[in-house]
């Protein structure tokens, strides 16, 4: 099927999400869209799938216009969409998810079961899924969850399938299957949509390249092309791949990690007695992907989570056991993996979320009442010095861009006392010009002489940062390699193997 | 719950760069009174008007009632056709007669010429606000909280059981020590009786809403079984389930002199009103209890003790309303306690909590308007022969208008919202 | 701007389990066994206590039958002994299935709870009669406006609904059903009201909690303080000066079911009653069926558990929802019908006297299951007719701790103590579409 998009424009409020975008997808390719977090990518993939209304402009399939008025229209004109949060109901078996909106009943509208096993059982055998009917969704890796989603579209006849930022949840295990996988797809003659950021991917598979930047596009690239091109048209100037660094000034052993081990609510063991130190001055730097316990650890360092085991020491103080106040109190700064989960409060100001872990004692605190000069005062000075673009500091921190409030965040822990700095994806979703900024913070604090520990999935991050690499994988480190260990090695670690030529390096 | 399923605040569908964004649907903003908002833009974008609208649309809807059912405007309704003039009389007739009666019963009776007398309507319409603001108080508190206090009947019986207990059971002792014991005890019991559903909330994570409901019930059966016990709230000898009356010495003291019903217990209800408004506002306490309100996930990461706050406001929230019930108690209805020692009034308190906005001094506004209805109501009820239970439409009408702006937009045909 | 709506409500909006707070280990296998141990040693301490002689009979049949069975006659102390062992051995075999990590089957707690309530009633009514089939053929009847409001509020919150306006919703059935059954003279027409009154009360919450996602607690609340004062009111100035001509409608008789109705026990139990309650088996039966097994059933679940997922389907989430509470409204205004065309002739004030919130007790209860809510509305009924029972036979268990009973299971239910319960996942959370 032959997609055609013509001049299309969406628009929320005065922000222009989409402005005037035509595209053709041939039956056949994979055809890429690269560009940035919130370059308008997905919001042009909701126009396709009827999920929202475009403004201006026309969508046409193998020459007919169409009129989307719900994804239902867009399923039934042979679109297909594996939506990069699964929309499968988790308390569900495969075979219901698949046969949900696209039921075949019998009497008085009572569900066809069997008709829907047997689809899922021919294209799972098809494309050799191995995915089984009566599963139920939750209790399935991610990695299968996806082939569902995949499964979904086929069984609708999709024609056209697109994967919104498919590849963020895989193992690079996982992403080599799925990049399997499409091609598979695209030898079936369908056509393939696919939205991504990362280069590497989009160099693997694709056959036309599409870049897209603030909402426009920017034109097209090589399949050939080199990274830095890549990353030069999508964020549109000459991008530093590498953060600028000194060499570290080490100090003394300050965070020594030993045997820790951390089971979550749900009796699962995510941390499995992982080891490490860290030394004052130094950046160690946690690679691995998604889901393989770095939240665990990053939560246990902070005291968030409950079944802990095993010993944290920071300079010379257990925290283990210790309540998150009293681990806050003793300069543990914390940037969490989702700042609009446990970084903000959306509802506060900037100055009220400044105050966010200073409840307690601080300068803005006397006697149980609070000192909302003093703190006005302190904010006026922070939202200048971390450059936060706001109209001023009674803005409320939800209205700000992801950059802005991540500054507010990292304004916060950086201006309290620290020891050490733990940092989860510190430039998740953040624009280019905010990921130079935090990046550069990140350095400055391990300049002073306080550890840090920051915890990525963005590998180019992780590299960028790091003065060493410790990998995890299903909660256990796979090893604690220098930061110049070639990408390969790296990616293998990630998926739990070590080469034998790998080599712990000690603090 | 996995990652993926935690609430994400305010899911844009882009981000813009490093543009300040203030993109957010207006009906996301904040409550907080700390922060300054002008009272023109308010009226600009329309929020006071439909806040006035709201309350002129419900007063119309129980104009319609009061119409509807008036026996004069039945029958001139079977003639309508041939004078109409008749019909438009009856309606005229019957509602102002109502809203008439009513002015007289809350503010002024222009009826009788002793001063004291005409603005006595005054006093009771304050002496009816009292328990609502109190009550209003704790469930607002509660909001503050993202909490959720439905249990203020159950917490108002607790707390006014307990203070009648201490309030007849106690002979001799001086008004002194006996009244504000009976007030601190029916507090305690008031607060033990939230803080049960704030501490479950905090231990098991068993939603407030669903507990504080029961919890209504158990309270109930609870004072209802001690009013068949002797040694606790039974009248020896009597089979009615009610208390004896409170001693003389733990009876709220009216404040404006005897021919006024106006006790102590406005008086108090003022005094929680400035307490609770310097905790949200001023105190540390009342900043971690908006930030657990706000984004749970943040305080618990910032080293607030998340399950300590929910415990801690509903023992307030519960605190407040066995105020409440002491106010009825030692104050209002002091010849004993029974079982709808409430009258209504711990869901009232919701009404008043939603209409004041979870703001102290909305809630004291709010509180003052659904007071001067009760005491209007009454009047209402005896003068034009119009069921009380008007009141409560009414009351729960302007809530439900006032919870959907975009409905009384419509109905008026104002412009929407969105044109800034 | 900020409106009533715009509260910090629990974040989650609806009745999820809070993320923040500890969920408490899995020890769910070992909960029974603490349960029933207690409850077991709880029953003989009584008896030890408070021993009681003589003899109890348990009558099983009732005057008209047509084959009679004989009155069971046990020695009182001797059979609360023996039914304390039967529950002791229970507990124990719950015990070996917790050391050997196996699941509990659902006869142990059955089983259990049999076995205790006769120990406890042979007790309770020494030197008296127990008429077996009054008791629980009278709990059935005290359930049905439980079971409908129950019903209504599991469709409801399957749908991403929370519906805590089942007593308003009852409330306007049963005033409905008064008026038309007077005016028409028939209740069947007055059940039909009932069913349509229910639905206007669903279509107000739906037009606010859907349309205008204001928040649905509130949105309930507020609705069923609107509901009373608005029958209130209209009783007062309406039906009481006119109760001839619209409050005085016909009851709907009993009406045996000829053959089944026959059957011993089991006959007069569940096949002499009205035909309200026969309406109540067909409606259970059949939503237990579509909600589980029907192309209707599983787009109200999947809206209920993911409104987004189920959006990018093609079904329409918000019309989905309309529908069903509506139709779950309707349900429970049916049972609103049972307090004026069955209970007594004739609406009062209040009249449901807070069922609406037990039927809501009886869905967490049945964790938004259609048949376990159903039993759990049966457990409340039984509650309160062995309340009634226990009064006339002066048992020692002051009646108020009786009538306590549904609120405390709910609290220790929701509390987790008796099992977690799951509510959908997107309940009480309003659909945005962009």
């Amino acid at each position: 099927m032959r997609l055609v998009l013509r001049g299309i424009t969406k628009r929320f409020g005065s922000v222009v999400a989409n402005d005037s975008i035509s595209l053709t997808v041939e039956p056949g390719e994979i055809h890429c869209l690269l560009g940035e977090n919130g370059a308008g990518k997905s919001t042009l993939m909701n126009v396709l799938y009827g999920l929202y209304k475009a403004d201006e402009g026309e969508i046409e399939l193998d020459g007919v216009v169409q009129h989307f008025s719900g994804p239902g229209d867009a399923m039934a004109a042979g679109i297909g969409m594996v939506h990069q949060h699964f929309m499968l109901i988790p308390v569900f078996t495969v075979a219901e998810n698949v046969m949900l909106g696209n039921e075949s009943t019998g009497f008085a509208g009572s569900l066809d079961v069997q008709a829907a096993r047997a689809r899922v059982t021919e294209i799972s055998d098809r494309f050799g899924f191995h995915v089984k009917p009566d599963a139920v969704v939750e209790d399935l890796p991610v990695g299968v969850q996806q082939r569902v989603e995949i499964i979904k579209a086929l069984s609708r006849d999709a024609e056209l399938l697109v994967f919104d930022e498919p590849t963020a949840v895989l193992t690079p295990q996982e992403t080599d299957e799925l990049m399997d996988i499409m091609r598979q797809l695209r030898e079936a003659g369908k056509a393939i949509v696919f939205i991504t950021h990362k280069l590497r991917e989009v160099r693997e598979v694709a056959d036309r390249i599409t870049v897209v930047r603030h909402g426009r596009i920017v034109g097209e690239a090589d399949p050939k092309a080199s990274n830095a091109e890549l990353a030069s048209m999508m964020v549109g100037r000459p991008v530093e791949l590498v953060v600028h660094k000194e060499e570290p000034t080490l100090g003394a052993d300050a965070l020594v990690v030993k045997d820790l081990r951390v089971v979550d609510a749900a009796g699962v063991t995510q941390v499995d007695g992982i080891s490490f130190t860290i030394r004052a001055g130094e950046v160690l730097a946690v690679a691995g992907v998604q889901g393989n316990g770095q939240t665990e650890l990053t939560e246990a360092l902070l005291g968030l989570q409950d079944d802990v085991s095993g010993s944290i020491v920071l300079d010379g103080v257990e925290l283990v056991g210790r309540s998150t106040r009293r681990i806050l109190d003793s300069g543990v700064g914390f940037i969490p993996e989702d700042r609009q989960v446990d970084g903000l409060v959306p509802n506060f100001t900037i100055a009220e979320n400044l105050m966010l872990n200073r409840s307690f004692k601080s300068p803005f605190v006397r006697n149980g009442s609070l000192r909302i000069g003093a703190l006005r005062e302190f904010a006026q000075k922070k939202l200048q010095e971390y450059d936060v673009r706001a109209r001023d500091i009674d803005s409320l921190a939800g209205n700000l861009s992801g950059g802005n409030q991540q500054k507010v965040v990292v304004a916060r822990e950086l201006s309290r006392d620290l020891r050490l700095l733990v940092a989860a994806q510190p430039t998740r979703g953040v624009d280019v010009g905010s990921i130079e900024f935090i990046h550069k913070q990140i350095v400055a604090t391990r300049d002073s002489g306080i550890p840090v520990l920051v915890v990525s999935t963005e590998l180019d991050e992780v590299v960028a940062l790091a003065d060493r690499i410790m990998v995890l994988y299903r909660g256990q480190v796979v090893g604690i390699v220098p930061a110049d260990t070639p990408r390969e090695t790296l990616g293998l670690m990630m998926t739990g193997e070590r080469p034998d030529d790998v080599k712990d390096v000690v603090a | 719950m996995s990652d993926a399923d935690k609430p994400r605040p305010d899911e844009k569908p882009v981000d813009a760069g490093d543009t300040v964004t203030e993109e957010r649907p207006q009906d996301a903003e904040t409550t907080d009174d700390s922060r300054s908002r002008s009272l023109l833009r308010e009226i600009a974008s329309g929020n006071a008007l439909a806040g006035v609208l709201a309350v002129v649309l419900a007063v119309l809807v129980g104009s319609v009632m009061i119409a509807a059912t008036d026996e004069t405007v039945r029958e001139t309704a079977g003639y309508v056709t041939a004078r109409p003039s008749d019909f438009f009389n009856a309606v005229w007739e019957a509602v102002s007669g109502a809203y008439n009666a009513m002015f007289r019963g809350a503010i002024f009776n222009n009826l009788v010429d002793d001063p004291a007398r005409q603005w006595r309507p005054l006093t009771e319409t304050l002496k009816y606000a009292g328990p609502l603001i109190l009550g209003g108080l704790g469930v607002g508190i509660a909001f503050r909280a993202a909490m959720f206090n439905i249990g203020g009947r159950g917490q108002m019986i607790i707390g006014g059981g307990a203070a009648a207990w201490v309030g007849f059971r106690f002979e001799g002792l001086p008004t002194i020590i006996h009244l504000p014991l009976a007030i601190v005890v029916g507090m305690v019991f008031g607060a033990l009786w939230g803080g049960i559903a704030g501490l479950l909330k905090a231990r098991t994570g068993a939603h407030e809403v669903i507990v504080t409901i029961m919890l209504n019930y158990v309270g109930y059966y609870l004072v209802f079984w001690a009013l068949t016990k002797d040694w606790l709230l039974a009248t020896p000898g009597s089979v009615n389930p009610k208390s004896p009356p409170m001693q003389e010495s733990a009876i709220l003291p009216r404040v404006l002199g005897d021919q006024f019903n106006l006790h102590l217990g406005f008086v108090l209800a003022l005094v929680a009103v400035g307490v609770v408004w310097w905790v949200i506002n001023r105190s540390t306490l009342g900043y971690r209890i908006r930030a657990v309100g706000e984004n749970p996930h943040a305080a618990r990461a910032s080293g607030i003790n998340v399950g300590w706050i929910y415990t801690v406001v509903m023992l307030i929230a519960g605190a407040l309303l066995g105020l409440a019930g002491v106010n009825q108690v030692l104050g209002t209805v002091t010849s004993g306690v029974s079982t709808d020692i409430d009258a209504g009034i711990g869901f009232d308190a919701i009404t008043v909590a939603l209409l004041g906005r979870s703001r102290p001094l909305g809630i004291l506004a709010a509180g003052l308007l659904f007071g001067a209805f009760k005491a209007g109501g009454f009047t209402m009820q005896a003068q034009e022969n119009i069921s009380v239970d008007l009141v409560l439409v009414v009351q729960s009408l302007i809530v439900l208008f006032l919870a959907a702006p975009p409905l009384v937009r419509a109905i008026f045909r104002l412009p929407a919202q969105e044109a800034k | 701007m900020s409106t009533a709506t715009d509260q910090p409500t629990p974040e989650s909006g609806g009745l999820a389990p809070d993320t923040v707070v500890v969920p408490t280990k899995r020890s769910g296998s070992r909960k029974l066994p603490i349960i029933l141990g207690v409850l077991a040693v709880g029953l003989a301490i009584v008896l030890l206590t408070a021993g009681r002689s003589g003899d109890t009979t348990f009558r099983l049949a009732t005057d008209t039958d047509f084959a009679g069975l004989p009155d069971i006659v046990v020695p009182s102390a001797a059979t609360a002994w023996l039914m304390i062992v039967v529950c002791l051995a229970l507990t124990a075999e719950a015990v070996r299935r917790m050391l050997a990590h196996v699941a509990q089957p659902m006869w142990i707690p059955v089983g259990f709870a049999a076995a205790w309530m006769v120990g406890f009633l042979s007790w309770a009514a020494a030197d008296g009669r127990i008429l077996v089939v009054s008791l629980l053929g009278g709990a059935i009847a005290l359930a049905v406006p439980l079971v409908f409001g129950a019903l209504g509020g599991v469709l409801g919150e399957r749908a991403g609904v929370v519906n805590i306006a089942i007593d308003g919703q009852l409330l306007l059935g049963a005033f409905a059903a008064a008026i038309t059954a007077s005016l028409t003279g028939s209740p069947w027409a007055g059940l039909v009201a009932a069913g349509l009154a229910g639905a206007l009360v669903a279509l107000v919450l739906g037009l606010f909690a859907i349309t205008y996602f204001v928040d649905q607690v509130i949105v309930g609340v507020v609705l069923n303080v609107l509901v009373v004062g608005l029958t209130n009111f209209m009783f007062r100035q309406v039906l009481t000066p006119n109760a001839a001509s619209l409050n005085s409608p016909d009851r709907f008789p009993r009406v045996p079911i000829p053959v089944l109705g026959e059957i011993p026990l089991v006959g007069p139990i569940f096949f002499r009653q009205t035909a309200v309650v026969y309406v109540l088996y067909v409606i259970v039966a059949l939503v237990a069926w579509a909600l589980y097994r029907t192309r209707w059933g599983l787009r109200v679940r999947a809206v209920g558990e993911h409104p987004k997922a189920a959006d990018t389907v093609g079904i329409k989430v918000n019309r989905t929802r309309y529908r069903t509470i509506l139709l779950a409204g309707a349900i429970a205004g049916l049972g609103g019908a049972y307090f004026s065309l069955v209970s007594v002739a004739g609406f009062n004030r209040e009249m449901t006297g807070g069922a609406g919130y037990i039927a809501l007790a009886a869905v967490i209860f049945g964790k938004w299951d259609p048949i376990r809510a159903t039993l759990a509305a049966l457990l409340f009924g039984f509650a309160s007719n062995l309340q009634g029972v226990l009064s006339v036979l002066g048992s020692p268990v002051p009646s108020q701790f009786m009538l306590m009973l549904p609120y405390v299971i709910t609290i220790f239910a929701v509390a987790g103590l008796v099992g977690r319960s799951r509510p959908p996942a997107a309940d009480g959370v309003p659909y945005k579409q962009q």
